[in-house]
């Protein structure tokens, strides 16, 4: 106890008395991962927005970074979610402000996140060199593509080196070439500033990506975990939603080997 | 048996607890004054067109019709007083505030409705600023301080529209008009005057804001969070109307 960053304690929550996710409880340590997989509608947006607060359990509790947020007045939460960060499905960037303002917002405006002025600038563009897009400062986000507003949330998302950094859909709707790029870009933020991560995916082979591969700061490529002396990847586990209800968590292993119908649907056989 | 009853009962509720939450935060550290400026940019130069057109030619035609009512009397020298008192206790107030209604609580619910369906107020709320101080409160200050300037200019304008038709068709001098404009007016009419567009400026603004973030499903959604927030600000201050008039008409 204490330890986790994120602990869910049989959580429901309802809309109109109609439950998106019911009963939900897990738990991720400092430094692990999560991938959360499930048909659509099965409440894993629900999950993240739960976790940081944006929504309210009807049952059950939420404890982010140790402390029950389910108790906590909204604007107590402020100080909570400046430790995170979060890409959103449809990557919600504020399109009335331009993609330099947009990843510069958290740094303006989380509370406990505390940035110099003149350091603003700098660290919006270094992120944004990070997912390569360093020449669209003064773009809005409807001049950008659906793969580019994403990379573009990854990096506010990131911005404040958050402890916890939760993906919903990373790679929905985007051809395999840019899913592999976005995925690759996740596994280096976890690796370089060791972050847990949880990230929300309808694809198994993100979930490989996450548990195979490890970014090597001295090459700048993802090699496979365990290969040239980078340890392999701990603390990474599965979770399965199905209408609402958590239906398995487990290894990659543990997932291939199951032999319930709905979750061997997400696994790829070879 | 009385379900029927729930709907309203509970968006009413849900208003007042918008309302409240807006209240508690009022004197609550961060103040986006930019927003706040940015907003009385939108919200008080942005109408102007409108309020000095609606506020003339209702002072063109309260004159056209009073002379016509006032020469029954022989009494068109006070057209002045009348086109000054009912401009300032009556109809800058309200058209003002309607025209408001239609421009800004339509323009505020409408983006905070867009934002709400794209997700952009949950992102807001992730990214450390609570919708209430960085959207709604700037859109509160800003309609409270510009309303009652546009008003005064409505009035304004509307006794020079009545001073036009004063002066060119009913033959009145400039200072027969004037004096009798100024002197019509007592100070509890510029109180009411002022009174008026502040209580209506709170509520356009936390009408619009409270439908634009109650917004649910797509365009559709936000269309519809529009015309409630025009047609419910509008009611309401329509009704407010008559209470602030009755009080002052009492005392
Ligand atoms: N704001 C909301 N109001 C009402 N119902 C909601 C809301 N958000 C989610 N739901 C419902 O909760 C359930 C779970 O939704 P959720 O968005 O978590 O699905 P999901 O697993 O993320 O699906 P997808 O993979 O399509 O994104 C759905 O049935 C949805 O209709
Ligand atoms: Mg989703």
């Amino acid at each position: 106890m204490g330890e986790s960053v994120l602990r869910f304690e049989h959580v429901t929550v309802a809309f109109d008395g109609d439950p998106a996710i019911e009963d939900v409880s897990f738990s991720i340590d400092a430094g692990e991962s999560r991938v959360i997989l499930g048909a659509a509608a099965s409440g894993k947006t629900v999950i993240l927005k739960t976790a940081l607060g944006l929504l309210r359990p009807d049952e059950g509790r939420v404890l982010l970074f140790g402390k029950d947020i389910t108790v906590l007045a909204e604007q107590d939460l402020y100080d909570l979610r400046a430790r995170a960060g979060m890409l959103f499905q449809e990557s919600a960037l504020f399109d009335s402000l331009t993609i330099e303002e947009n990843v510069a917002y958290p740094l303006e405006n989380q509370k406990l996140v505390d940035v110099p002025n003149e350091q603003v600038r700098p660290r919006v563009a270094e992120a944004l060199r990070f997912v390569e897009l360093e020449h669209t400062l003064d773009k809005l986000p409807s001049e950008l593509s659906g793969g580019m507003r994403r990379r573009v949330g990854i990096a506010r998302a990131n911005v404040t080196a958050p402890q916890l950094v939760l993906y919903d859909s990373p790679t929905a709707g985007l051809d395999p070439i840019t899913a592999n790029n976005i995925m690759a870009l996740i596994v280096k933020e976890r690796d370089l500033r060791h972050a847990t991560t949880i990230i929300v995916t309808q694809r198994f082979q993100d979930g490989q990506i996450m548990a195979k591969y490890r970014y090597n700061a001295s090459g700048k490529t993802l090699e496979r975990a365990g290969s040239n002396g980078s340890g392999a990847v701990q603390g990474l586990k599965f979770l399965v939603m199905k209408e609402g209800r958590l239906v398995f968590e487990g290894s990659e292993e543990e997932l291939q080997q199951s032999r319930d119908a709905y979750i061997s649907k997400f696994v790829l056989r070879h | 048996m009385l379900d029927f009853l729930k709907p309203p009962v509970l968006t009413i509720q849900e208003f007042f607890q918008l309302t409240g939450r807006v209240i508690l935060n009022l004197p609550r550290r961060p103040h986006y004054f930019k927003d706040i400026v940015l907003q009385m940019d939108i919200i008080g130069v942005g109408s102007l067109p409108i309020v000095l057109l609606t506020g003339f030619f209702s002072g063109v035609v309260m004159a056209l019709q009073m002379s016509r009512a006032l020469q029954t009397y022989g009494a068109v020298s006070q057209t002045g007083p009348i086109v000054a008192i009912t401009l300032v206790r009556e109809m800058g107030p309200v058209l003002t505030a309607i025209a408001a209604a239609g421009r800004n609580a339509a323009g505020i619910a409408s983006e905070l409705g867009s934002m709400k369906v794209t997700e952009q107020i949950d992102a807001m709320r992730a990214l450390g600023t609570d919708p209430i101080q960085k959207l709604v409160k700037p859109r509160l200050i800003a309609t409270c301080v510009m309303l009652p300037c546009l008003t005064a200019i409505a009035d304004f304008v509307g006794m020079l529209g009545g001073f036009m038709i004063a002066t060119l068709l009913l033959h009145l001098t400039s200072a027969e008009y004037w004096n009798g404009a100024y002197r019509a007016l007592a100070y509890d009419d510029v109180v009411q005057g002022l009174l008026k567009p502040f209580v209506y400026a709170i509520v356009i603004s936390l009408v619009g804001c409270f439908y634009g973030l109650r917004t649910r499903g797509g365009t559709q959604g936000v269309g519809l969070a529009t015309t409630q927030a025009v047609v419910v600000s509008i009611v309401w201050i329509f009704v407010l109307n008559a209470f602030i008039t009755k009080i002052f008409v009492s005392i």
